[in-house]
This record gives C-alpha cells, sequence and structure tokens, in this order.
C-alpha cells in the first residue's frame, strides 16, 4: 500500500460530494475510479492531491495517518495528478518544463543546460518515449503534452500518479501509447489511479477499481471479478437497456451537400451528402481535419474552396449566421469553450442561438427567452436549481444539455455534433444517444463526429472515414466495423 | 447577477456618506442647487462617455482614444467656425467625424485583429496630433450667446444643466441597449466568452464595430458639450480626461475582462466621483487630492471582486 483513504467526508456546504469512501493505492498497480459525472470523482482526486481536506476519515500514507494542508504536501509525499488538457509553459522547452521546480544548478546558481536535458532524456526513456527535449512545449499534441507532464512526476520521484480522463482528447494510437506509458510506470513501482469514462480502457488497463455514485462508495475490488456490463450496472445503479438505440429510420431526400470543401493545409476536396432521417459519421484520428471540416461548414472558418449547400439552395461560406438561417445547428467539440457562456445563466445560453427570433424590434422578450429554457430543460431532463445560475455549475452531462437546448430550440433541419458526449457519464451519454436517434427519426439530417468507435458504429447509418484531410473511406452500416474504420483511418488500404 | 447589485449597493450608500459628509463639512452648502448643478456640469463630459465604453468594456474591449476625440472634435469647431461654417452645419459634422475616429478604432481591432489597448493608446497620439494640425495652439472662443448657455447656465427656473438632460436621454438609451435587446445579450455574450459567442452566430465582429463607433460619436458630442461648457475651442481640451471615464465604469462595477457590469452601476460610479469632486473643491481642498481619491477609488473597484472572491474561498 502507497496510499489509502479510509471512510473519507467531504462536503461543501449543504451538498455530500463524498460519503465514507476507502480506496486503496498499491504500487505498481493500475487502479482504476469509476463513477457517472457528479459522483465524486473530482472530489476524490482533490483530496488525494491536498487541495481539499476531508471533514472526516483519514488520509494513510504508508499506513501511517497522514495530513496534506496544501497541494505541496501531496506534492512532496510523492503525489502528481496528471489533468486531461495540461498545463505546459508553451514558450521554454520541454527539457525546462520537465525540470520546472527542480533545475538542475551549476555552481554559482546558473542552470545546468545539458543535465536538465540529459534528465528530460533519460526519464522519456524510462517511459518509452520519443519528444525531443530542446523543442519549446508549444505546438506538441495534447497527447505529447500528457507525457511530458508524466515525465515532470515522475522526475520529481512521483510514487502515486492520478490520471484525469486522460484519453478524453486522445486518439487511438495515443492512448496504446499512454498504456504503455502506465505498464512502465507501473514496472517502476508507482500507484496508478487513472479516472475514464471508456470502460473498455479502463478494463485494458487496471487490475482493480473502486466505484463511486453520488458521493457515495459503492465497490472496491479486482477488475477481474466484473464485466463491463456489470460495472455500468454499478455506475449507474440500473440497468441500462442499450447504449446505443439508433432507430433504423427510412432516409428521406438529401438536406446538407458538401462539395469538393478544402482549406488548405488542413482539409482538401471533401464532399459528402446527408439525407433527413440520416446520421452520417466522420471517423478517423483527432487531428485527420473531422472537426476543422465541421466548422467550415457551419461557417466558423472559412474555407477556400469547395461549397455547402442545403436542400439544394448553396449557403454563404464562413457565416455561422448564414448557415444557421439555412437550418444547421452546431454542437462543438469543446463545451466549455465553444457550446456556452460558462459565467452565464442556463436561460442566458438556451436562448443564445435564437436571440433573433425572441426578440421584437431588437428588445429580447425576456418572457419567451425563460419559457424556451424551462420548456427545453423539462424535455431534456435537465437537472437544475434555477434557470438564472450560471451554467458553470452544471455537471458535465448536464452542461451538454443546454448546449443541445439551444440548439434543439431552433428546430434545425441539419445538426451537427462534435463529439457529443465527450466527458459525459454514462448514463446521460445514453439519454444523448436516444435523442439524437429520435431527431433522426423526425426527419433531422445528421452530422456526427466522435473518437469512440462503439458510438460510431451504434450511432451511424453510414460512416465516412478521414485521413489526413481526405476522405479515404465510406461504410455503409452493414460493413462497417471497428477493425475497417480503424485501418481506414490509419492508412492501411482497405479490401 | 447578485454581486452586482451588493455592489450597486455599496455605491448607493458611499454617495449617501458623500452627501452628508460633504454637507456637515461645508456647512450644508453641498446640498444646494448651484453646488449640484456645477457637479452636474463637472461630470457631464465623463458621464455620456462613460454610457457607450461601459458596453465596449462589457465586451471586452477598451477605447483609450476617447478623450482625443473630444478634443479633435473641439478643434473642429473652432477651426470650422473660424472659417464662417454656421454651428447648425459644424456639430452634425463632428459627430460624423468622430463616428468615424471610432470605426476607425473597430476596423483596427476587427479587421485586423489587433489588440485594442494597443490601437486606441495609437489613436490616442493621433487624433490629439490631428486636432493640433487642425487648430494649433489658438483658441476660438467667440460662439453666440444662445449656444453657450447650453454649457453654462442650467434649465430656466432649475438647477438642472442642459448636459444632464442628454445624459439622461442617452443612458435610458444605452441601459436598454445593453439590459433589453438582443444586441446587448450579443455584447454581454462576446465579452464573457468570444469563441462561444461567434459559434452561437452573433457576428462578434460587427458589434464591436458599432461599439466602437457609438463610443466616437459620443466623444465627439462630449467635445461639443466641453466647448460650450468652457465657451473655448481648444486642440488640448480634455486632455487625460479617458482616465477619468475608465475610472468611472470599472467603479461603476463593471469587469474590466468583460461579461459583466451595469448601465445602473456606472451611473452611481459617476455620481460618486462627481459628488467627490465638489465636496473636495467646495472644502477647498487641492485638485491633486481628487486625482489621488480616484485612483484609490479605482485600485479599490478592482480590487473588491478578487478580494470577496479570497474571502468566500476560505470559507468554504
Amino acid at each position: 500500500m502507497v496510499i489509502a483513504l479510509a471512510e473519507v467526508s467531504k462536503s461543501f456546504g449543504a451538498v455530500r460530494a463524498l460519503r465514507e469512501v476507502s480506496l486503496t493505492l498499491t504500487a505498481g498497480r493500475a487502479h482504476a475510479l469509476l463513477g457517472e459525472n457528479g459522483a465524486g470523482k473530482s472530489t476524490l482526486i482533490k483530496v488525494l492531491a491536498g487541495v481539499h481536506r476531508p471533514d472526516s476519515g483519514q488520509l494513510l500514507l504508508d499506513g501511517a495517518p497522514a495530513r496534506f494542508a496544501s497541494p505541496a504536501d501531496a506534492k512532496a509525499a510523492g503525489v502528481a495528478v496528471i489533468y486531461q488538457e495540461p498545463t505546459l509553459f508553451g514558450d521554454l522547452s520541454v527539457a525546462e518544463n520537465v525540470a520546472m521546480g527542480r533545475h538542475p544548478t551549476r555552481r554559482g546558481g546558473m542552470i545546468d543546460v545539458a543535465a536538465m536535458r540529459e534528465q528530460a532524456e533519460e526519464l522519456f526513456a524510462r517511459l518509452g518515449v520519443d519528444i525531443d527535449p530542446r523543442r519549446p512545449a508549444r505546438g506538441l499534441s495534447i497527447a505529447d503534452q500528457q507525457l511530458v507532464e508524466i515525465a515532470k512526476a515522475l522526475g520529481s520521484d512521483a510514487r502515486v500518479i492520478i490520471m484525469d480522463e486522460p484519453t478524453a482528447a486522445l486518439s487511438g494510437t495515443e492512448v496504446r501509447r499512454l498504456f504503455g506509458v502506465v505498464g512502465a510506470l507501473r514496472e517502476h513501482g508507482a500507484a496508478v489511479l487513472f479516472v475514464s469514462h471508456r470502460i473498455d480502457e479502463v478494463f485494458e488497463l487496471c487490475q482493480e477499481a473502486t466505484v463511486l455514485r453520488d458521493g457515495g462508495f459503492v465497490w472496491s475490488g479486482p477488475l477481474h471479478e466484473q464485466t463491463p456490463d456489470s460495472v455500468v450496472r454499478l455506475m449507474v445503479g440500473r440497468d441500462l437497456d442499450a447504449l446505443f438505440p439508433k432507430q433504423e429510420v427510412a432516409a428521406g431526400e438529401t438536406v446538407l451537400s458538401v462539395r469538393r470543401l478544402t482549406r488548405e493545409g488542413v482539409f482538401t476536396d471533401v464532399s459528402f451528402d446527408v439525407k433527413a432521417g440520416e446520421i452520417l459519421a466522420l471517423a478517423g484520428l483527432v487531428g485527420a481535419g473531422r472537426s476543422e471540416i465541421a466548422r467550415a461548414v457551419f461557417g466558423v472558418d472559412k474555407p477556400d474552396g469547395g461549397q455547402v449547400l442545403v436542400r439544394g439552395k448553396r449557403i454563404r461560406a464562413g457565416s455561422p449566421g448564414a448557415a444557421m438561417s439555412a437550418g444547421i445547428g452546431f454542437v462543438p467539440e469543446d463545451r466549455r469553450q465553444q457550446g456556452l457562456v460558462l459565467d452565464a445563466s442556463i436561460e442566458r445560453n438556451a436562448a443564445l442561438a435564437s436571440l433573433n427570433r425572441l426578440s421584437r424590434l431588437g428588445f429580447v422578450r425576456s418572457r419567451d427567452e425563460r419559457s424556451l429554457a424551462r420548456d427545453w430543460a423539462v424535455k431534456l431532463q435537465l437537472k437544475f436549481a434555477h434557470l438564472t445560475d450560471p451554467v458553470a455549475v452544471l455537471s458535465g452531462g448536464n452542461q451538454q444539455k443546454v448546449v443541445l437546448a439551444k440548439w434543439l430550440s431552433r428546430r434545425p433541419a441539419v445538426l451537427i455534433v462534435d463529439e457529443p458526449t465527450r466527458g459525459i457519464d454514462v448514463g446521460t451519454k445514453a439519454e444523448v444517444h436516444r435523442l439524437l436517434s429520435e431527431l433522426a427519426a423526425q426527419g433531422v439530417a445528421i452530422l456526427m463526429i466522435s473518437s469512440e468507435l462503439p458510438e460510431v458504429l451504434g450511432m451511424a447509418d453510414r460512416v465516412l472515414v478521414v485521413r489526413e484531410g481526405r476522405t479515404v473511406a465510406e461504410l455503409a452500416r452493414a460493413e462497417a466495423d471497428e477493425e475497417r474504420i480503424v485501418l481506414a483511418a490509419t492508412g492501411v488500404a482497405v479490401a | 447577477m447578485k454581486r452586482l447589485l451588493r455592489w450597486e449597493s455599496a455605491l448607493f450608500v458611499l454617495l449617501v456618506l458623500i452627501a452628508v459628509i460633504g454637507s456637515a463639512a461645508t456647512g450644508g452648502l453641498f446640498l444646494t442647487g448651484n453646488s449640484l448643478f456645477h457637479l452636474g456640469l463637472d461630470v457631464g463630459e465623463i458621464a455620456l462617455i462613460a454610457l457607450p465604453l461601459t458596453l465596449v468594456i462589457v465586451a471586452a474591449e477598451i477605447d483609450l482614444s476617447v478623450a482625443s476625440v473630444l478634443g479633435l472634435s473641439s478643434a473642429l469647431i473652432g477651426t470650422l467656425w473660424n472659417a464662417g461654417w454656421p454651428l447648425e452645419a459644424i456639430l452634425p459634422f463632428v459627430l460624423v467625424v468622430g463616428a468615424l475616429c471610432g470605426a476607425f478604432n473597430g476596423f483596427l481591432v476587427t479587421k485586423l485583429g489587433l489588440p485594442s489597448l494597443a490601437v486606441t493608446i495609437g489613436t490616442l497620439a493621433l487624433y490629439r496630433g490631428l486636432a493640433l494640425v487642425v487648430l494649433g495652439d489658438q483658441a476660438v472662443a467667440d460662439f453666440p450667446y444662445s449656444y453657450t448657455q447650453f454649457g453654462t447656465a442650467p434649465i430656466p427656473g432649475t438647477w438642472i444643466p442642459y448636459p444632464m438632460v442628454l445624459f439622461v436621454l442617452l443612458a435610458v438609451v444605452f441601459g436598454l441597449l445593453l439590459h433589453a435587446t438582443a444586441f446587448g445579450r450579443a455584447v454581454f455574450a462576446i465579452g464573457a466568452n468570444e469563441e462561444a459567442a461567434r459559434f452561437s452566430g452573433i457576428r462578434v465582429k460587427r458589434t464591436k464595430l458599432i461599439l466602437f463607433t457609438l463610443t466616437g460619436a459620443v466623444s465627439s458630442l462630449a467635445g461639443v458639450v466641453y466647448t460650450l461648457r468652457f465657451v473655448s475651442a481648444r486642440a488640448d481640451n480634455g486632455t487625460g480626461l479617458e482616465l477619468a471615464v475608465v475610472a468611472a465604469v470599472l467603479l461603476g462595477g463593471v469587469s474590466i475582462f468583460g461579461g459583466r457590469g451595469t448601465i445602473f452601476g456606472v451611473i452611481l460610479a459617476v455620481l460618486v466621483l462627481g459628488g467627490l469632486r465638489t465636496a473636495l473643491i467646495l472644502g477647498d481642498t487641492s485638485t491633486e487630492v481628487l486625482t489621488l481619491v480616484t485612483g484609490i477609488l479605482l485600485l479599490a473597484s478592482v480590487l473588491a471582486p478578487a478580494v470577496t472572491k479570497r474571502l468566500t474561498r476560505g470559507t468554504s
């Protein structure tokens, strides 16, 4: 045992975020922390990281009671947290980032650049990854940035490494590489706590798991005692009928047509159609250009060539307003940055794309604004206290519902959803899938981007695979399987 | 929202305090019609410019060229008057020039993507320079009384200065624009998260261009008021006034980071600053003290949200 929590509770005001939760991390083992959003995972991580102090219960370090008064204490005890979006110093070199806070110095206090570089190289070698320590951190992929953070943790002799949803923004190959690194960490005797929404990953990577639900402790033990289904049941406390319930809908007429859309250096000659009632998925590696295609279709980015047509009518390029008038809605990839104004209220956010419709002579009819939010909150089963609360206080899944409300209230003919279930809990995920399926049944043409293959396979009527900015394969639902998509996405020719 | 209401209540208390202490210290001189008239006149230009600037700052931009536009407007009035233009033609003309100055700021910010802080520091110098080119160092003062009484005399039978009427009118217009219209919603959204605003179909660039243009036009209007009040068109009129205007907006509870603020708060802040100024002048205090107090209030208004945040975090 390296670190353990024994019956730890933590409340924020009236909200009991953790109730008597116990957890033990062992050297050389990877432990999964599972639970829906709002289950208390973040609070638990923050207790381990010294950000929060438990109200009751104990923190045990090598079996002895300990107390972290600050994150610095936790760090000194060897606990390191790798966040989903790493925060590196972009203008400093990778080696300097790795050495941050404990630069090797020569006599006289000057930084020993050569030693610093060697140190970084040695750490990368231990992790089995290849990153140039001399390059600036800016421009590294998110995956590489995480690895730099891990090397930094390792360099400061971290014995407990907590990874908070590290794979959410990674592509398939990057996930594989991260798994290799976790393997290396375990060999070096580190205890790893791994938080992820992707159950299949958890089963592949971890030996043990702890499940939380609504702040309470549900189960902890070796994972081989469980199956993916049984774990999901533990997390949600109920059976899920089906995770991906896309109904069969007879496709109608073509609604969205994209013709030879090109943005130099990003994607080239992209053409496809989406029919009413159809879900077309864009699959591919992260960075293949899928989100960029969606952005250009919606007009947030201006394409260099090609056309976007809705029901045969060409829409003005580079204008989200024109795309919206033509009936396109867009649920973007980054909910917090692109989808929502976090400090603004639920009702303001829900109405943000409908201001023109909600106002007369320029004046917003605030009663209509509120009833729009209220109606959709009910329809989407949004969990909230007041419509005037900022969306920042909602859980990830409920935030995504607000983004959906914002677009669905416009009754779009075409809905583009980019990673619609990223970082949201299993229960809400199933709700979102059911919703998309219902929308398709109502005749909405849906363009979906997803990095989760089960989601793509479960939801899509057709799959268009994008590699390096070009469409390389189109697979009908019947012929689409994981292997074919991965082969096409990674550049191995498909027979 | 609640935070802002609390902020405005604090400003209101401050205002009452100033009135009470001001009256006591000046033997009741403070709350007389005559001092209130001068208070109204004194803050006139600051109050006018603070209105559109509130919207600019809520949209997370800034305009520091406002006082220079005021000066340019004043210089143009002088030159054109010397050239024999009637004031009926001069006034609309300078308003258009002011709007163009603002639009030029907006153009540089939106089309070229430059930060407004840098752009308007540049045009602060540019427009003031233009004012000097236009009028040189002379002062033009021979305006007809029918016009200058607008800036120097109260509305007959009251203590209300004419510019105050203009201010109330514009305060209603800008208050409605910011708080009741789709345009205002867009301004808040842009200030809080420009990217999310763009992803919601809001025309961010156009909105900002309009805000800068309005600010230019109102700054120019403030130039007209200033010129008539002092019965003097000079190129250096209103030098340094931009700091007082920014101070008023921030003291009014508008977040320097954008996305937060109310016109009502800014109006209260203008009154607080004007009240202080009048109280200090009536109490025969030097204007240096006034600058000092303004600076302290400005710092306090920027610090207060951070301090309350730390305090509330400490108790949780």
